[in-house]
């Protein structure tokens, strides 16, 4: 008996070394951690239940069969984070460079089928050099065992993959479809073909960082939800983020004791919005003052500035913030942000989270380069995803929110819940001056009839009182006091009942 | 006594004058440009009227638009503040005619006192000593000495159309004043087109020391003692104080008499300062006097309990003062900051914008101890750019120096503004500095002291502990009140290993809980605070040390503000730390060599050229978009190479606007 324990005790010390000192040194040398060390980082201490740990793969291509190492490249299992159950797995790069073979890839189809069964969020960190080619189709066909899994459990359990390495290729697909992707500044980078096939293809010479790096993919490609400066900071704000989402679609939202003082009055935010209408403010300042403890979790901050979206709390329960921007582009809806804003309210929907929508629109972006660029359909997105969400919505208008934008952005007509307006709103088909032109085509020219004009079409439209003499907005509120109202909201929303009619899924305009 | 009176000014002083007219009853009348409608002033005046554009020159300076709105609201008497029309003859003058009090002096003492040379020429007249020299022209090498013997060493040689330190030379002796003069002169010829030159007295260890006077219409005049404000950066005061440490009781008699003897000779009344600059052996010359109320006024109400506003106000409405000479007594010690809206970790390059937090310390007076805020601002209000950068006066009083001293430093660590960069640590470093504490000044302390810029105090080992202390128990708070979210493992609970690492700079400590504290690296030190997440100040004691600190929270800890430095505290599991030795340096992550438009618009202006060196945070181009003007502003510090648009230029997303080398 007692060798048998020495013997898993043996077994268990070879496995954990992963490819062996040699590939860990390198691996550090990148500016990375190994696969076991991120666990480390990312679970409650000596929470780590390891499944797998002994698996190993069958190749017998390219004296495949001579090179086996226990685990085959990826760490599986589950653990908790500050007391909260996820799975997880973690390509091990020490290990075959964390390529994914046939064995690799059912390690990881296992805990994704205990994920969705248990309704547990699953994490998955990657850092692989790709397929294993040695063995061919079976690697292809690992990969696509996995990305099915993720699209069953989408919707059903969080998904949030951290790419900490190179992920190209095949391995780039199930990200893809999971919730939320995060990345690290200078050692991790995605693309589908890498700078080699680039330059034989296309001629077009660029680095793995310029093709897929943190920078590449925050900004410009929206691929991925964030950034961080390295592995310790990433897996930080990991566990950080994983607190503000529910364990499954039918968990509820976490809840948390709060330190806030739930009717909070901040006198600042009569200030907010300034007198003349052309100037921009920070929209960042009035998320920030309705949250708790100024505590938000921003997604995608460096992509389509125009829109914010992120996770917040109101009296300890997480709540989805959506709010236009006006120090970027006027807060002007254009197809990035159209898209941004879309994924994350479906995102809050699935999974039960309330949604307060903070509105600043002057309407959408006009220009060939949106048109030929499909604003139409990107538009549609948000209005869909506005309009098929059933989870409380709770809306408060700024300042402008004209023509189709207004509706887009949680109008009452979209099933608003409560609908607010601050006395600075204007709520219109568009700004005075263009509608004047419209209307009085005659006028043109005519400097002094337009000005009038203009002044009567302000004074007509240009505040929230017409929408709320029709019910379009429920309430017109102090800003000093948005934070009493969205919390009393919510509180009175905590049991609404909403559904949709049934249907298989349905057809978001992708 | 007036029934109402107007305030010709903005801002704190504004705010200050409402303060002392409402206590006596009287009503105000505030006047606003466009860009004050909804200043503080505004909202405490009982009236208030608008009097035109944001630019000065189209409001608070032009003498018709005041005229109009006293004939508006009826106001018997003006209070001009300091600054826009304050020691401007004609407004004066223009209001006698309109037989409205003046809150100041005669005209005639402001048009004496306005002129250089002529106040020179008063002062030397009324035996008030003035910096010796010779305010004429001089012909050649050969006289320079001479003169230069006369005045004696060393001497100052200075180009009559001078400024900026050019044509500006110091000699010790024949042959540097011989040197001196003929590089003075020529220097002058080539950058001012005027070659006159005169010498005086170069003043060794200059500290400015100002001495306040109070008249009446009848004569009386009496000095309030004097303030030291020889903390200037660019001949702008930062920090004043009451009494100066440097002089004697028989000095500060020689200085206030002779101060009110210019006074006398002008026929002053009303509240007035009269500046000197005082040299290392306490000699003391002229520099100019102020028919005004000074910025600095509070430290002197502080130490003689004289409420300056009031007399003022008492004194044009033709009361005789009831104070005399021999009442008046200096108590305790008197200390103002001025919170500039500027940043002294960029060369204090001007910030304004929203205030989007403003949360000064409370205003007090408690056991001996007086805390004051005068300020014209509020939370959500704006700092404009349109007007002066300075954001608050904070004041202490106590009963000696270094108390004061103490109670400013306290006060400035419970002093939070976000939205805008401010000077509130540099303040608080010149409170912490040694050399200050020992009132060792001079008029260039500053350059002195921080002639590399300024990077944050120094911090002592002793606070550093204390800090990583507090910095761990507020850790510890927020990782514990992480593991009480729902929907945890019954029964299967975590607890957060209070060992943990403290990481400050490069410096690493090992912490664990006690019973009272933390043990840091061996050695207990027990912490007390209510501060929770989320709260902007941690007050705490510390092995029972008291401290403030504003705080931020940073991923991996908090950043700690107080004692002028911002530490940012690191708490990390020792796993964590341990790992951290893996992690790659931190770059800056800015290596963009471009300026790339961020959006289509239209270039409003450009406001770098070519070679300009430019400091991070400092703006290069505004950009209209939909109507809106956005600032670009440098990422950091760069260096312009080439600038590839012009004003009204139309540009399109990720246009190149400007290279930079």
């Amino acid at each position: 008996m007692r060798d048998i324990i020495k013997e898993l005790e043996e077994r268990r010390r070879v496995a954990r070394l992963g490819g062996g000192e040699k590939y860990i040194e390198a691996q550090h040398a990148r500016g990375k951690l190994t696969a076991r060390e991120r666990i480390d980082l990312l679970l409650d201490p000596s929470s780590f239940e390891e499944i797998d740990m002994f698996v190993e793969h069958d190749g017998h291509e390219f004296g495949m069969q001579d090179k086996k190492i226990p685990g085959d490249g990826v760490v599986t299992g589950w653990g908790t984070v500050n007391g909260r159950p996820i799975y997880l797995y973690a390509k091990d790069f020490t290990v075959f460079g964390g390529s994914l073979s046939k064995a690799h890839s059912k390690k990881i189809n296992k805990v994704q089928d205990m994920a969705l069964r248990n309704g547990v969020p699953i994490i998955g960190i990657l850092d692989s050099g790709g397929a294993r080619i040695q063995e061919g189709v079976d690697a292809l066909g690992g990969y696509a065992e996995v990305f099915q899994r993720n699209t069953l459990a989408s919707g059903v359990i969080p998904q949030i993959s951290m790419i900490m390495g190179p992920c190209a290729g095949g391995d780039v697909y199930s990200p893809a479809i999971t919730d939320f992707i995060f990345m690290v500044r200078n050692t991790s980078y995605m693309f589908v073909t890498g700078p080699g096939v680039v330059k034989t293809v296309t001629n077009e010479e660029v680095t793995a960082e310029e093709l897929g790096g943190a920078k590449v993919h925050t900004t410009k490609s929206s691929v991925a939800d964030g950034a961080y400066d390295n592995d310790v900071e990433a897996l930080t704000e990991l566990r950080r983020l994983i607190n503000f989402l529910p364990l499954s679609n039918t968990s509820g939202v976490p809840e948390q004791p709060s330190f806030d003082i739930r009717d909070r009055a901040e006198d600042a935010l009569d200030t907010l919005v300034p007198d003349n209408p052309n100037m921009p403010y920070d929209m960042m300042e009035l998320v920030k003052k309705v949250v708790d403890e100024g505590d938000f979790f921003e997604i995608q901050k460096d992509f389509a500035k125009n829109i914010i979206v992120g996770f917040g709390r109101i009296e300890g329960r997480s709540v989805g913030f959506v709010a236009n921007q006006p120090m970027t582009l006027a807060g002007v809806l254009d197809s990035d942000a159209s898209r941004k804003a879309a994924r994350f309210v479906r995102f809050c929907d699935c999974f039960d989270i309330p949604i307060v929508t903070f509105v600043d629109v002057p309407g959408f972006l006009p220009g060939t380069s949106q048109e030929y660029g499909g604003l139409i359909k990107h538009g549609a997105k948000l209005l869909f995803a506005y309009a098929e969400a059933t989870v409380p919505k709770i809306t408060v208008i700024t300042r402008k929110a004209y023509g189709g934008a207004y509706d887009v952005m949680a109008s009452k007509h979209l099933r608003g819940d409560m609908n607010y307006a601050w006395p600075t709103a204007e709520i219109a088909v568009m700004g005075a001056k263009g509608a004047v032109e419209i209307i009085f085509r005659s006028s043109i020219g005519n400097d002094e009839e337009i000005a009038e004009h203009t002044r009567e079409y302000e004074e007509k439209f240009l505040n929230p009182f017409v929408a709320a003499e029709r019910g379009y907005i429920d309430e017109v509120i102090q800003p000093h006091n948005t934070r009493r109202r969205v919390a009393r909201s919510l509180a009175l929303l905590r049991n609404k009942e909403l559904e949709n009619p049934w249907k298989k899924h349905d057809n978001i305009p992708l | 006594m007036f029934k109402k009176i107007l305030i010709a000014n903005r801002g704190e002083i504004a705010c200050r004058v409402i303060r002392s007219a409402r206590a006596m009853g009287i009503k105000t009348v505030a006047v606003y440009s466009d860009a004050d409608s909804l200043a503080l002033h505004v909202r405490e005046a009982d009236e208030a009227v608008h009097i035109g554009g944001a630019p000065a020159s189209e409001s608070y300076l032009v003498i018709d638009k005041i005229l109009d709105a006293i004939k508006q609201t009826g106001a018997e008497a003006v209070h001009p503040g300091y600054g826009f029309l304050s020691e401007n003859r004609a407004f004066a003058e223009a209001l006698d005619k309109a037989g409205v009090a003046f809150i100041g002096p005669p005209a005639g003492a402001i048009e004496a006192m306005g002129d250089k040379i002529t106040s020179k020429k008063l002062a030397a007249e009324a035996g008030v000593t003035t910096v010796p020299g010779y305010m004429g022209l001089i012909e050649d090498a050969d006289e320079a000495v001479k003169i230069a013997g006369e005045v004696g060493y060393p001497v100052m040689i200075k180009a009559s159309a001078g400024g900026g330190g050019k044509g500006m030379r110091v000699a010790y002796n024949d042959q540097e004043a011989r040197e001196g003069f003929q590089s003075s002169k020529n220097e002058a010829a080539s950058s001012f087109g005027d070659d006159r030159i005169f010498i005086e007295k170069f003043v060794t260890q200059p500290r400015h020391i100002e001495i306040q006077i109070l008249g009446d219409k009848h004569g009386n005049l009496i000095y309030l003692g004097e303030r030291e404000c020889s903390i200037q950066r660019r001949n702008q005061k930062v920090i004043e104080e009451a009494p100066s440490p440097f002089l004697d009781a028989k000095t500060r008699k020689a200085m206030g008499e002779q101060a009110v003897a210019l006074a006398k000779a002008v026929d002053y009344c009303s509240a007035g300062t009269v500046e000197f600059i005082v040299d290392g052996d306490r000699n003391f010359y002229f520099l100019e006097m102020n028919t005004r109320l000074q910025v600095e006024h509070p430290v002197t109400e502080l130490i003689t309990g004289v409420d300056l506003v009031e007399q003022m106000i008492r004194v044009a409405a033709g009361e005789k003062l009831t104070l005399q000479q021999k009442d008046v007594k200096l108590e305790g010690w008197a200390m103002e900051s001025r919170v500039y809206a500027e940043d002294p970790y960029r060369g204090f390059l001007p910030s304004t914008g929203r205030l989007s937090i403003y949360r000064p310390p409370e205003e007090q007076v408690a056991n001996g101890i007086t805390v004051r805020n005068d300020t014209g601002v509020y939370e959500g209000g704006e700092i404009s750019l349109f007007y002066d950068p300075m954001i608050a006066k904070l004041i202490t009083h106590a009963p000696d120096r270094t108390q004061a001293i103490d109670a400013m430093s306290q006060a400035l660590d419970g002093f939070r503004i976000d939205g805008i960069r401010h000077n509130i640590d540099f303040l608080g470093a010149i409170m912490g500095h040694q050399r200050f504490r020992d009132g060792n000044l001079t008029t260039a302390f500053i350059d002195e002291e921080y002639p590399e810029g300024f990077e944050g105090a120094p911090v002592s080992p002793e606070r550093e502990k204390a800090l990583a202390a507090l910095g761990y128990v507020m850790m510890r708070r927020r990782l514990l009140r992480a593991t009480q979210t729902s929907h945890i493992l019954s029964n299967h609970e975590y607890q957060p290993d209070p060992q943990m690492a403290v990481q400050i700079g490069e410096t690493v400590l090992s912490a664990d809980e006690t019973d009272d504290g933390v043990m840091l690296d061996g050695t207990p030190l027990s912490v007390a605070t209510d501060w929770l997440p989320g709260d902007l100040f941690a007050e705490a004691e510390v092995d029972g040390q008291f401290m403030k600190v504003s705080v931020d929270a940073l991923p991996e800890g908090y950043g700690l503000t107080g004692g002028g430095a911002m530490i940012a505290v690191q708490v990390r599991s020792m796993t964590a730390q341990a790992l951290m030795v893996h992690m790659p340096e931190k770059t800056d992550g800015i290596s963009d060599r471009e300026l790339i438009c961020p959006m289509p618009g239209v270039v409003v202006s450009v406001a770098v050229a070519e070679g300009d060196a430019v400091k991070a945070g400092q703006p290069l181009a505004v950009v209209e978009a939909m109507k809106m003007e956005n600032i670009l502003r440098a990422e950091k510090d760069v260096t312009i190479a080439k600038v590839l648009c012009a004003q009204g230029d139309k540009l399109a997303v990720d246009d190149v606007m400007i290279e930079f080398e």
